[in-house]
């Protein structure tokens, strides 16, 4: 029956995952957006929480608890709404961790999973984007063609998290024109792959990402994540999809309280502005913006948790909350006025990181 | 732990419903908007017989039990699902379906066991009947703290003496059957808010006129009544809840009606979008399109884009809701998400139904099929139980944490 109530376990993890946002995220997020490095002791953070390792299966070092996407909403949540950038930093590596335990080959697992069992941050990432005006993942245009034992990858990818320091990266390809997308293990140091510099984008700047060339790139069979059984990678899309709409509401969320207790404090005409209708309005629908897009959030995570794809779950909850979290971050930055244009107050750089999530596809995983 | 699914208890009710939906009210849908005024009874003869004996048959009116709708910890996540089966059918018959209704609602929420009993009692059998809420009146309606019908003492009885308007249902349970009508009266004006109680005025009691019945833009199957009370006396145990005129205790007791009202008006506004959306996805399968999930915003034609647009703004309604009615089955308090759950569902259906009267261009505007009607149905929904504006208010208040004086 129908029910709202996380389990205490799950709660707990709220709250533990919230301490670490409001703690060490939160403070080092201006720093970090005008290019400053992570604090180690972030980093260091991070690990102990075991945002990786926690869903790792034992055999391979990890903690071995059972993934759930909505357990992985709630977290992702916490974790974007003490900054969006830190959080898909270090949530980076599951983008290559998770499909491979979920979806790999017994030596794929053995091969890549133990890396993001350790007690240090290990880089990991998945090129899934292409740098199109008019690419979306119906349209990807990354081929894979089979030569002897191995591929030959060939194309473009862009918004690649992390790929200057991963070992590997999951390479999203069609093995042949019509074909499924395939995924490809394709280790950093392959010859035919090019990285590029980081990329310079409007917000997420705590995120490096990277430009990738792939130009006669050889990779073994072995490559071939989940071997001939190939992938599904609609699920994959799902879990990128409900991972972005959780943490945009946890941006969208933190957007909305700062503006609320600015509003309650800044005063105009004698009285806070957020006695008049026109400012307590916009905070309203802000509020109701932000429990939206949670609540897809969940019931998207809901339908993967049963097992199924929740392809048109995940993708209606995207469309949502893509639009919903620059809604709210444009509202926070207009509640603060003038104030809200300056880089005193963080709403600015909430506005640039909502675009960066709501343009995307594939920057985080559940 | 968190789900998203029906029992498998509600879920076959749910097919029972959409089955009455679609067999018993679409067929008479366009039927009972064109003769606003008349009453299919011989609909309401069958709703009445199938309520007496299936259970919860009646949205927003008697449990199983002893008709005084309370118990079930699932009780109102049953109201909402049903209400937006049966809104989906047709929203003007929903609303003038025989039940205690708001007035019901009334007492479920702030009347003693006793009162429970004595006046939801007979909607256990007999004849049809209806129960209705007056609060507004010509002179306020938001602000319904305003009010100036009155109620005085006058020894065992209290005489109530004022004029409400947009009564829903009001003339079916004052005149037409064996109903009441609960009537929102101040004891003592100059208390305020607190000085606002509310009244069981049974059917035919002297002095309660119904002095003309509205020409409305939808919902025309029901009728929204101005009801006169002219020294219109009731015994003392009418009253709902205390007497006391308390500053702490106040509004509370009335107010504490919405909570459980808004979730079933915002259910009713999906109801008649998910029909408008329904009805739109069909014609498009006709058509051979299919909307395409999944494909980059570009790629998609504008009807996609729209279709898609619709269908997760009646999504994000929907799941305020269930979460509104769930809180309150679970004995919380959930006036925030009550009103957030109207207030989006309210303007999300407006939008939804207008929009599919565009994308079907001529058709949709035409009263060949019921589209304009749902378009015109749907609009109430973001006027009554608290308008877009006055849910936003209270959502801003909760928020805020301001009181009333604070945020007006």
């Amino acid at each position: 029956m129908i029910s709202f109530e996380p389990t205490e376990e799950q709660q707990m993890i709220r709250e533990t995952v919230a301490a670490f946002a409001r703690d060490e995220l939160r403070p080092a997020a201006r720093a970090v957006d005008e290019g400053g490095a992570i604090p180690d002791g972030v980093i260091a953070s991070a690990s102990q929480l075991g945002l990786v390792r926690a869903w790792l299966p034992e055999e391979y070092g990890g903690d071995g608890s059972a993934r759930s996407a909505l357990t992985g909403a709630m977290i992702a949540e916490e974790l974007a709404w003490g900054d969006l950038a830190l959080a898909a930093h270090l949530t980076a590596p599951r983008l290559l961790a998770f499909p491979i335990a979920e979806q790999g080959t017994a030596a794929q697992r053995q091969r890549y999973l133990k890396r993001f069992a350790g007690a240090s941050f290990a880089a990991g990432s998945s090129a899934l984007i292409e740098p199109r005006y008019d690419f979306d993942l119906q349209s990807i245009a990354t081929i894979a063609r089979r030569e002897g034992d191995g591929w030959i990858l060939e194309g473009e990818k862009c918004f690649v998290p992390l790929a200057g320091e991963s070992e590997a990266i999951l390479v999203y390809a069609r093995p042949g024109e019509g074909e499924g997308v395939a995924g490809f293990i394709v280790p950093r140091e392959t010859s035919g792959l090019e990285i590029s510099e980081a990329e310079k984008n409007m917000g997420l700047k705590g995120l490096k990402t990277y430009e990738l060339k792939l130009a006669g790139c050889r990779v073994g069979d072995d490559a071939l994540l989940g071997g001939e059984a190939g992938i599904n990678f609609g699920r994959i899309v799902s879990q990128m999809r409900v991972a972005a709409v959780a943490m945009t509401a946890g941006l969208a969320r933190a957007a909305f309280e700062y503006a609320r207790d600015y509003a309650k404090e800044r005063r105009a005409f004698g009285a806070p502005i957020a006695t008049r209708q026109a400012i307590a309005f916009m905070l309203a629908e802000m509020a109701i913006e932000v429990d939206a897009m949670r609540l897809l959030a969940w019931e998207a995570a809901w339908h993967l948790d049963r097992g199924e794809d929740a392809v048109i779950e995940s993708y209606l909850a995207k469309h949502y909350a893509s639009a919903a979290a620059l809604k709210v971050a444009d509202n926070a930055v207009q509640v603060l006025g003038g104030h809200g244009y300056i880089r005193e107050h963080p709403v600015e750089m909430w506005l640039r990181n909502a675009r960066g999530l709501a343009a995307m596809e594939g920057l985080a995983i559940i | 732990m968190i789900d998203f699914e029906f029992e498998p208890k509600l879920i076959e009710r749910l097919k029972l419903y959409h089955t009455v939906a679609e067999q018993m009210m679409r067929p008479i849908s366009r039927e009972y908007d064109e003769r606003e005024h008349e009453k299919p009874w011989q609909f309401f003869e069958t709703m009445w017989t199938a309520a007496g004996t299936a259970a919860e048959f009646q949205p927003g009116g008697r449990s199983k039990k002893d008709g005084t709708g309370g118990g079930a910890s699932t009780r109102n996540l049953y109201t909402i699902a049903t209400t937006e089966e049966l809104t989906w059918g047709d929203a003007g018959l929903f609303l003038s379906l025989p039940n205690a209704g708001l007035g019901g609602a009334a007492i479920a929420a702030a009347g003693t066991p006793e009162q429970k009993q004595r006046f939801l009692g007979p909607f256990r059998g007999g004849k049809p009947k209806w129960g209705a809420m007056a609060i507004t009146e010509p002179g306020c309606g938001s602000d319904s703290a305003a009010i100036t019908t009155s109620a005085v003492r006058d020894g065992d009885q209290w005489v109530i003496n004022g004029t409400k308007i947009f009564c829903t249902a009001g003339q079916m349970a004052a005149e037409k059957s064996e109903g009441f009508i609960v009537v929102w009266a101040t004891l003592d004006k100059s208390a305020g808010r607190a000085g606002i109680k509310s009244f069981v005025v049974p059917h035919g009691t002297p002095g309660m006129t119904v002095a003309r019945v509205e020409n409305k833009l939808g919902i025309r199957a029901s009728d929204t009544a101005m009801i006169v009370f002219d020294n219109c006396r009731v015994p003392l145990d009418h009253l709902l809840g205390s007497p006391e005129v308390s500053r702490e205790r106040g509004f509370k007791d009335v107010m504490a009606t919405f909570d459980a009202t808004r979730p079933i008006v915002a259910a009713m506004a999906i109801g008649v979008g998910r029909a408008a959306l329904d009805c739109v996805r069909d014609f498009l399968n006709q058509q051979k399109v299919a909307v395409r999930y999944g494909a980059g915003l570009h790629r998609l034609t504008a009807a996609e884009r729209d279709f898609i647009e619709m269908e997760v703004q009646l999504k994000a309604a929907r799941l305020l809701t269930w979460r509104a009615a769930w809180m309150l089955d679970a004995g919380r308090q959930n006036s925030l998400e009550a009103s957030m759950a109207k207030a989006k569902a309210g303007l999300a259906v407006t939008q939804i139904t207008q929009k599919a009267v565009e994308l079907m261009g001529p058709l949709g505007y035409s009263r060949r099929m019921l589209l304009e009607k749902w378009m015109r149905d749907a609009k109430i929904n973001d006027i009554f139980e608290g308008t877009q504006q006055i849910n936003l208010l209270i959502v801003a208040r909760r928020i805020l944490g301001y009181s009333s004086r604070e945020l007006n």
